[in-house]
């Protein structure tokens, strides 16, 4: 896996259809090997700058992905080089089985069935779930969806993995699981996420949305304690 | 109205098929618009959407409840099309999965509700849709998705030798109409309810039209000519089949029974040639010649309504 | 007709994911015996009690070598036959009352059989067959979708009549009727909305316009003997 430079956002701007200014000047920056949680209330932004990162969103300012910016051309190579999982398994797992989900990465990126169901089979080995290949995703636990939704991302090999929101639905022993398995993957990571705890078990620095912008930097503690975000 | 396997005859369940499967295949690379097949996800989870649709109640009378259909308010806000593409799933996983339906008779069901009955639906809207009687032509298009079906499946099971007296079929013509008003309601209620939370839903029935300057009209014509036809021709079977000898004495009165027995007599001397005077053969004709008019109200609509690749916005 | 969606589906999904011989068969082998037996099931005319018998117990064999409950099949099988009645009683008001029976007993049989085929044919792994077989592409995906959101969204209307009628204090026609309305909305635009995300995890995996080719068995020599054989029967049946 290449070194890859980072994630660079310098003033993004972003308005729905409707008018709403959702991101109103947004500079950030990813390093290599940096986990970073995006805390902040609903509504502030975290949603819509994810989908800015794999060019979901087109809005306005300078992003590079890489040293890509993010237009027709590059949108292959950036959409493999950062993978996002969805805060909704079930719009993210729409195959018959486990296994054909996530083999549908591979497949897209050109790979013959055999070779796509092996790299498939790797990342359900690499989060925990190979023995569910052939299940129906409506047959798994809330838990072993979002981990068969990593490994859908995973069989991709990122160097980003971006995750909305990921404990929805979980429960505590669900979040814990999960919060070892991302420890565990070698990818720089951009968590949003509501669960302080979750935050520090996974990543090692913090910005706050709001409304819009990002409004301040640093350990995830520090911020939460600042904004009063923990739950005690 | 989903006919089970048994109850058609083997000409009329077969011809259908046969129909069904070519309209099937060139409805399906319309909806398509080429190569781009991103829009599948979206009609299949509206297809999910009308089964679970079907779970909610619609009171309309003491201890009685109705449910949405769904054909009409599909091609309102798919597009005719996308809508066919639709209930042909529908049609599909209801046959297979919950044994409504047969699966010879799928053909049939198709040609009944996802071909006559999604284009009889779009029709009033196509046409008024976009002006001020918009409700109106909305109700109007849920009343004909239902009725138009309904009819044909009637004309259908006549035509394969299910007798019905005119009792039988008024209380049936009743029971249709009944069914068909209560969609149409059913569907303008929801409609204007999803657009109070969505409010593009239903497009605009000219968009899909207007990529070149508005010429002269002729897209709701041939359209309207086809079901019109069709539904002549259905009135047609099924006033046939309370008149058993009808279409028999009809034939000997204009003498047309006597010369094609004359035909048939020559070549096909040693074949069964007589069936014109059966009560079978009537009504086979009769329902043969409703057949082809269906295939051709379909070709029909087909071009006139799918003919125009639409650029959408598309996400990125 | 109101169905228990999500419980059906559920029990003919899982009966499909079982492990027997006959599960294991190409489903075109599958799918062209079904259509054998269907069409000598149709254009039966004569002696159809003991035809419909033979096709009956024949039916029932290839339940108990799928080792799939009997009992439920047939139970399962009935659920035509309300509709059905009512066009049996058309007939039999029509003076045609013997045809009542045989065409009765020609649905349940039709339904019957299609059930054994789907009780052990995943309804992907079909679709898969059919698209082998050359059926439209994009009719198949959308079918396929269609399935795998019918485990969801039919539960999501469910929860939604429960909380209503939680709430409701047996209220007039209007406003149910409005009710039921606005649930529908709601309904359509979280299904809307749910398949906007779907397309958004699509193309955050790379979709570049077409999928990829479905997933199905391949047809051996054992798929052929198969179908030949299982076709054969409901035909040798008819001889009797």
């Amino acid at each position: 896996m290449t070194a890859c430079p980072l994630i660079q956002v310098r003033g993004l701007h972003y308005s729905y259809e409707d008018g709403t200014a959702a991101l109103q000047g947004v500079d950030f920056r990813l390093d290599p090997g940096e986990s970073v949680a995006l805390l902040g209330p609903n509504g502030s932004g975290k949603t819509t700058f994810i989908l800015h990162l794999n060019g979901l969103l087109a809005g306005k300012g300078a992003i590079e992905i890489c040293g890509m910016k993010p237009d027709k051309a590059n949108l292959p190579a950036i959409r493999r080089k950062v993978g996002v999982i969805f805060q909704d398994s079930d719009s993210q797992l729409f195959m018959p089985t486990v296994l054909e989900d996530v083999s549908f990465g591979p497949r897209n990126l050109g790979l013959e069935p055999k070779a796509a169901a092996g790299r498939a089979l790797a990342a359900l080995e690499a989060v925990g779930i190979a023995e569910l290949r052939n299940r129906a995703p409506y047959h798994l636990s809330a838990g072993e969806k979002k981990r068969a939704a990593i490994a859908g991302v995973l069989a991709m090999e990122p160097e980003i993995l971006v995750l909305d929101e990921p404990t929805t639905f979980l429960d505590p022993p669900a979040q814990r699981s999960l919060a070892a398995l991302l420890s565990r993957l070698p990818q720089s990571k951009l968590v949003v996420t509501h669960t302080v705890a979750f935050a520090e078990a996974v990543c090692t620095r913090a910005v706050f949305f709001e409304r819009g912008r990002i409004v301040a930097e640093g350990g995830v503690t520090e911020i939460a304690a600042r904004f009063g975000w923990a739950f005690e | 109205m989903h006919i089970p396997d048994g109850f058609l005859s083997t000409p009329v369940w077969a011809a259908l098929d046969i129909a069904a499967a070519p309209s099937v295949a060139y409805i399906a690379r319309r909806a398509q618009r080429g190569f781009e097949e991103s829009r599948a996800p979206l009609l299949g989870v509206l297809g999910a959407f009308v089964f679970a649709a079907q779970i909610i109640n619609f009171p309309v009378g003491p201890g009685t409840t109705a449910h949405l259909v769904g054909g009409a308010l599909l091609s309102f806000t798919l597009g005719p099309a996308a809508a066919s593409v639709a209930m042909t799933a529908i049609l599909a996983i209801q046959a297979l999965v919950f044994q409504d339906g047969g699966v010879l008779a799928l053909g049939t069901n198709i040609v009944n509700m996802a071909l006559v009955g999604v284009a009889a639906g779009y029709l009033p809207y196509a046409l008024w849709g976009g002006g001020p009687r918009r409700r109106l032509a909305m109700f109007a298009g849920g009343v004909l998705s239902v009725l138009s079906s309904a009819l044909l499946a009637l004309s259908e099971l006549a035509a394969s030798g299910v007798k019905m007296s005119g009792g039988v079929l008024a209380t049936a013509m009743a029971l249709f109409f009944v069914s068909a008003i209560l969609e149409g309601a059913i569907t303008v209620a929801v409609i204007e309810a999803i657009e109070r939370i969505q409010p593009r839903a239903a497009r605009h029935p000219a968009s899909p039209m207007h990529l070149e300057k508005p010429r002269f009209q002729r897209s709701p014509l041939p359209a309207m000519i086809g079901l019109a036809a069709l539904l002549l021709s259905t009135v047609g079977v099924l006033l046939a089949s309370t008149q058993p000898d009808g279409i028999q004495r009809l034939g000997e009165r204009t003498g047309i029974a006597a010369r094609v027995r004359m035909l048939l007599h020559t070549p096909l001397s040693n074949y069964h040639a007589s069936f014109l005077q059966s009560d079978v053969g009537g009504k086979v004709l009769a329902g043969l010649a409703g057949i082809a008019l269906v295939y051709a109200a379909c070709v029909l609509v087909g071009r006139a309504f799918f003919r125009r690749a639409v650029v959408r916005n598309r996400s990125i | 007709m109101q169905r228990a969606v999500p419980r059906s589906l559920a029990s003919l999904d899982s009966w499909s994911r079982g492990s027997s011989a006959l599960h294991r068969f190409d489903p075109r082998a599958k799918l062209i015996a079904l259509l054998a037996l269907l069409v000598a099931v149709a254009t039966a005319n004569r002696s159809i009690p003991r035809f419909a018998l033979a096709v009956l117990l024949f039916l029932v064999a290839g339940f108990l070598w799928a080792r799939l409950p009997v009992a439920g099949a047939l139970a399962r099988a009935a659920v035509i036959l309300p509709f059905v009645a009512v066009l049996a009683a058309v007939l039999w008001i029509g003076g045609q009352g013997e045809r009542a029976w045989a065409l009765a007993a020609k649905s349940y049989l039709s339904a019957l059989a299609a059930l054994l085929a789907m009780a052990t044919t995943p309804l992907p792994r079909l679709l898969g067959g059919f698209e082998k077989l050359g059926a439209p592409r994009f009719l198949l995906e959308v079918a396929q979708f269609l399935y795998r959101y019918l485990f969801l969204l039919p539960e999501e209307a469910q929860r939604m009549r429960q909380a209503a009628a939680a709430r409701s204090m047996r209220p007039g026609i209007r406003e149910g009727f409005r009710a039921a309305a606005g649930a529908l909305a709601v309904l359509f635009a979280r299904s809307y909305a749910r398949a906007g995300a779907i397309h958004h995890a699509m193309l955050a995996r790379g979709f570049n316009g077409r999928f990829p080719e479905m997933q199905t068995a391949h047809f051996r020599k054992a798929d052929a003997v198969f179908a030949v054989v299982a076709s054969a029967v409901p035909w040798g049946l008819r001889l009797l």
